[in-house]
């Protein structure tokens, strides 16, 4: 890793003017991506992880906007970029893979069109090369006879093969960082692990870094060399992909491991966290989370805790605080202790409740 | 949204513990989407206010107006063509818009036009309403060859254009009126060509909802204990259909209040002895020429604002009610 | 695909049939066609000698295929009123109508297309908020609102422009009256043309915008945005083409109204047109010209529904391959 990240997140703050107030679904959230690095976004649905993803690129629907922080590609600030400079940066810098691959593509378009649009747009190439490009591209993401193909439509192809496709075309104008989001949730459980083993060798070859937003734990656990999650908008813990799953430290993480299912496991009881997540509505004052935390404490409904280096990693939590000194250590012994076998985890998928 | 209404509303149990439906019912008004929307748009609460100003003008007409311009007896042709806001030369009696060649107060003619124009398009609305409702539950509800013979009727007459269809039943039907009673029936043969051409929208929309609500499991529940699905699809398809068919009939009604006034205005619509706004203006492009501008102008703005405040509320309405399009 | 288009063609001839049986029953059963004809001083002998040579003994069915040979061969009877046969009056008005509804089709498809597209896209602009505020004018005001609205301030207040008739014609292929090939014809045309054209370029406009609007929300119009594409060709390749569907079927119906609008702005500018014809014939109750007309109409209104129809293979793909019949 080189000592400068290739994405850098500082104090990310999203926010939607509504009808009944400010809504942050993006809430100080920091965080690095390292060049070649796969950083995995977990977390439930409304933690904030795609709103994060397309703030990075620019891409929020109005009348939500960036309202504080800053986001750094190569250490140049790009959340203040005008809107064609920003068009530049997408797809050439940063490629975006979406969850649906029956509607990312233009039914009216052939894919090869599309391609060399995307090629010629970025790159100062002709059309025969574009389209020599484009071939080349089908046939590297697993379409067969892709010179036959490439003047097909989209409806002609199956999920997983557009899928495929979309993944060629975000590759296409060989952008330095991916960002993936849940590009495996809509296609069938057999090919998901076609699609992430493709996205991990491809962004493997060109050195590109990746962000691979996901909720599910076992393209974590294979895909990803750290991990990020998020709860309620925030960052609640940080570090390298086996220290989080092995040996989580945030109560939240503790509690998402051990609802996992394991289908290695030795059987016993699903492990459910009490409550469920707030809505951006109704966020509580303090840590976000302190409402169903066992090890919570006076100060946690108070005063919010900003991530706190642990190890390789970062906690947000008032627990891990070195100014608490070691109130609480029988209180992390406990949350050490419950962590999950990563080997089961690795084979695992979460459920629907869990993440 | 509505979550969040209901969110609302259990915050503030003050107000829903009042006894008295009405009241809990007006808070709640007062807390809807709709009534928000309606506080945050001036340009509908305008448009809403013109457009009660207008129907109350043409309810209270034959009270304020200073002349029957339907009786000829009280027209003095020695009045004719007085310019508005002023007095007349030979007469010196005042018009507050003029008169016409005939001596006819135009600001009377128009409250009586405003009247026939507005009654014709709210009836003609009305039965379009009740009869593509009609249709279309028959339709959606029955299916089979009854849904085919009216879906089928509804698509070609949807290929023409609605004012082509009112013209040619009004051509029709005072074919099959005796000569001598052509006049007197105008009004009723205007309302039912009117109406005739524009119910196909209700049936659509009717139709669509039913067949979606036929196949939930409520009904089929209700089947198997043996109740009829009928009276129960009614409860559960109308409610859900108020909303589109309050939108297609308050466009309906710019349509409706639209095509009244372009057949008058042809000359086949209301006759020149209870003259509609369109049957004014008819009048009126005669005199655009010589100069006589007010007897034109007057009538067509009152058109023009009701139209266009019945277009915009119309508008504004689909938006609330079907956030999608917005 | 064939088949598509066989049960398309198909339609298209039930709905002339039905046409054609409304016609047929106007013609048939309203007023008496031979006291229309005859006049009152006509004898009993008259009277019978005309209902003979008419055929209406004959069995119903069999004046109905009459009736329908008739109309294929174009002949729709007399006129009542003007005592002259319908399709000679057709002939003589057609081209008026057609010129007048061309022209108007063609500004009311450039216009409405390019400003639905600046407005789709400048969603917030403040000049795409005037456009649409004043299309909302547009469509409240009635076609013959403006009509007299041009007349009064390019007529009558500059006198720039003629308020009604068409100007001189040319002779086209020993029958065509054209007003496409002279000054004053050119000019008479602009007014009635802009009259008829107005309403429809707004409808298409406010469509095209809605169409934009729901186009730039979907997922494949971000990921090509996500991709970095450049404005146009995101604007134009993507999301127009795939906008145009539903436009071109609102589009084609509504190239069909205008030939029916037509009867208003005829009216007003008293242009010499099918329509004026009609509507004169609707206040006369001239039924034999009401029959043709309707039969006319009717077979307009069905070919532009096949063309349209026809016109999807062009555009979208899908319909080649999938189930036909959604049209979408």
């Amino acid at each position: 890793m080189s000592d400068q990240a290739l994405l850098s997140i500082r104090d990310l703050v999203v926010e939607f003017p509504t009808r009944r107030g400010l809504l942050r679904p993006v809430d100080h959230v920091s965080f690095d991506i390292h060049r070649g690095e796969i950083l995995g976004v977990v977390g439930e649905s409304g933690a904030g992880k795609s709103m994060t993803g397309s703030a990075v690129v620019g891409l929020i629907d109005r009348p939500g906007r960036i309202a504080a922080g800053e986001v750094l590609l190569d250490g140049e600030p790009i959340h203040r970029l005008s809107e064609d400079a920003m068009r530049r940066v997408r797809g050439r810098k940063i490629g975006m893979v979406f969850q649906d691959p029956l509607t990312s593509l233009n039914p009216l378009l052939r894919i090869g069109d599309q391609l060399v649009e995307t090629i010629r747009t970025h790159l100062s190439v002709g059309e025969a090369e574009a389209r020599k490009r484009a071939i080349a591209a089908l046939d590297e993401v697993g379409i067969p006879a892709a010179a036959r193909r490439i003047d097909s439509y989209p409806h002609e192809f199956s999920g997983g093969m557009r899928q495929r496709v979309v993944i060629a075309l975000a590759l296409a104008a060989e952008p330095e960082l991916v960002i993936a989001d849940e590009p495996t949730t809509a296609l069938d459980v057999s090919v998901q692990a076609q699609i992430i083993a493709l996205l991990k060798r491809l962004c493997r070859e060109r050195g590109a870094a990746v962000m691979l937003i996901t909720h599910d734990m076992g393209v974590i656990a294979e895909a990803t060399d750290r991990v990020a999650v998020l709860y309620a908008g925030r960052l609640a813990e940080i570090g390298p992909t086996p220290d989080v799953l092995s040996r989580p430290k945030h109560p939240y993480t503790v509690g998402l491991m051990k609802s996992t299912p394991s289908t290695l496991g030795e059987g016993g009881r699903l492990h459910q966290i009490p409550g469920s997540m707030p809505g951006l509505r109704a966020i509580p004052n303090g840590c976000a989370f302190h409402p169903r935390c066992t090890k919570r404490f006076e100060r946690c409904d108070k005063e919010r805790p900003d991530p706190i280096p642990v190890g390789a990693g970062q906690i947000a939590c008032w627990l891990y605080d070195p100014a608490e000194g070691d109130r609480h250590a029988a209180a992390r012994a406990e949350l050490a202790g419950a962590g999950s076998d990563p080997a089961a985890i690795a084979t695992a998928e979460a459920g629907e409740g869990a993440a | 949204m509505s979550d969040s209404a209901r969110e609302q509303a259990a915050q503030t149990p003050e107000i829903a513990a009042e006894p008295g439906w009405l009241k809990d019912k007006w808070a709640r008004f007062l807390d809807s989407d709709i009534y928000y929307s309606f506080k945050r748009s001036p340009v509908t609460i305008v448009a809403f206010t013109l457009v009660v100003l207008l129907m109350l003008g043409a309810l209270v007409g034959p009270w304020i107006a200073p002349q029957n311009p339907h009786d000829p007896a009280q027209l003095n042709l020695m009045d004719g063509f007085t310019a508005p806001f002023a007095e007349n030369q030979f007469t010196g009696n005042f018009y507050l818009l003029g008169t016409d060649d005939q001596g006819r107060d135009l600001f009377s003619a128009i409250l009586y036009g405003l009247r026939i124009s507005l009654i014709v398009g709210i009836v003609s609305v009305l039965f379009a309403g009740v009869l593509g409702v009609t249709l279309g539950l028959v339709a959606g509800f029955f299916g089979g060859w009854i849904d085919t013979l009216i879906m089928r009727i509804a698509d070609i007459q949807l290929t023409f254009p609605s004012i082509l269809i009112a013209m040619l039943i009004y051509g029709v039907a005072r074919g099959l009126v005796p000569v001598d009673m052509r006049d007197e029936a105008a009004i009723y043969i205007l309302i039912v060509s009117i109406g005739l051409s524009e119910w196909v929208q209700f049936a659509r929309t009717v139709r669509g909802a039913t067949l979606v609500e036929r196949e939930k499991e409520y009904v089929q529940a209700a089947r198997l204990i043996g109740l009829g699905r009928g009276p129960i699809m009614l409860r559960h398809v109308l409610p859900n259909v108020m909303g589109p068919v309050l939108v297609i009939a308050t466009i309906g009604l710019a349509l409706a209040i639209i095509a009244e006034a372009t057949l008058s205005f042809l000359g086949v619509g209301a006759p020149p002895t209870q003259p509609s706004l369109g049957t004014l203006i008819r009048i009126g492009q005669d005199f655009l020429f010589s100069g006589e501008w007010w007897i034109i102008l007057f009538p067509s703005m009152t058109l023009l604002v009701l139209a266009l405040s019945v277009n915009l509320l119309g508008d504004w309405l689909r938006d609330v009610l079907n956030p999608k399009l917005r | 695909m064939l088949a598509f288009i066989i049960r398309r063609v198909g339609q298209a001839v039930i709905v002339l049939f039905t046409v054609g049986l409304v016609a047929f029953a106007i013609f048939r059963f309203m007023g008496d066609p031979v006291e229309n004809m005859l006049g009152q001083e006509a004898t009993v002998a008259d009277r019978a000698a005309l209902i003979e040579r008419l055929g209406l003994n004959d069995p119903i069915p069999i004046q109905y295929l009459r009736f329908v040979g008739g109309a294929l061969q174009g002949e729709f009877g007399i006129s009542y009123r003007l005592g002259r046969p319908v399709s000679e009056l057709i002939v003589e008005r057609l081209p008026a109508t057609l010129e007048l509804a061309m022209v108007s089709a063609l500004f009311a498809l450039a216009f409405g297309v390019m400003l639905g597209v600046y407005t789709g896209i400048r969603r917030d602009g403040f000049l795409a908020n005037v456009i649409m505020s004043s299309s909302l004018i547009g469509v409240s005001l009635p076609t013959f609102l403006i009509g007299i609205l041009l007349i009064w301030i390019f007529a009558v207040e500059f006198g720039w422009l003629p308020s009604f008739g068409r100007g001189e014609t040319v002779t086209l292929f020993g029958f065509w009256e054209s007003v496409l090939f002279t000054v004053s014809g050119l000019k008479s045309l602009i007014l009635p043309a802009i009259t008829l054209g107005l309403y429809q370029m707004t409808l298409i406009m406010r469509l095209v915008r809605s169409e934009m609007l729901e186009v730039l929300r979907t997922d494949y119009i971000r990921f090509a945005r996500a991709r970095g594409l450049r404005r146009q060709a995101i604007y134009f390749t993507h999301a127009l083409k795939n906008t145009l569907v539903p436009v071109i079927t609102v589009t084609g119906l509504q190239l069909g109204s205008i030939i029916a609008f037509a009867i208003i702005t005829e009216t007003v500018f008293q242009w010499p047109g099918v329509g004026l014809l009609f509507i004169n014939a609707i206040s006369f109750v001239d039924i034999p010209v009401m029959a043709a007309y309707l039969l006319l109409v009717g077979a307009v209104f069905v070919t532009i529904n096949l063309i349209v129809d026809l016109l999807y293979f062009a555009i979208d793909p899908r319909v080649r391959f999938d189930s036909p019949g959604k049209g979408a």
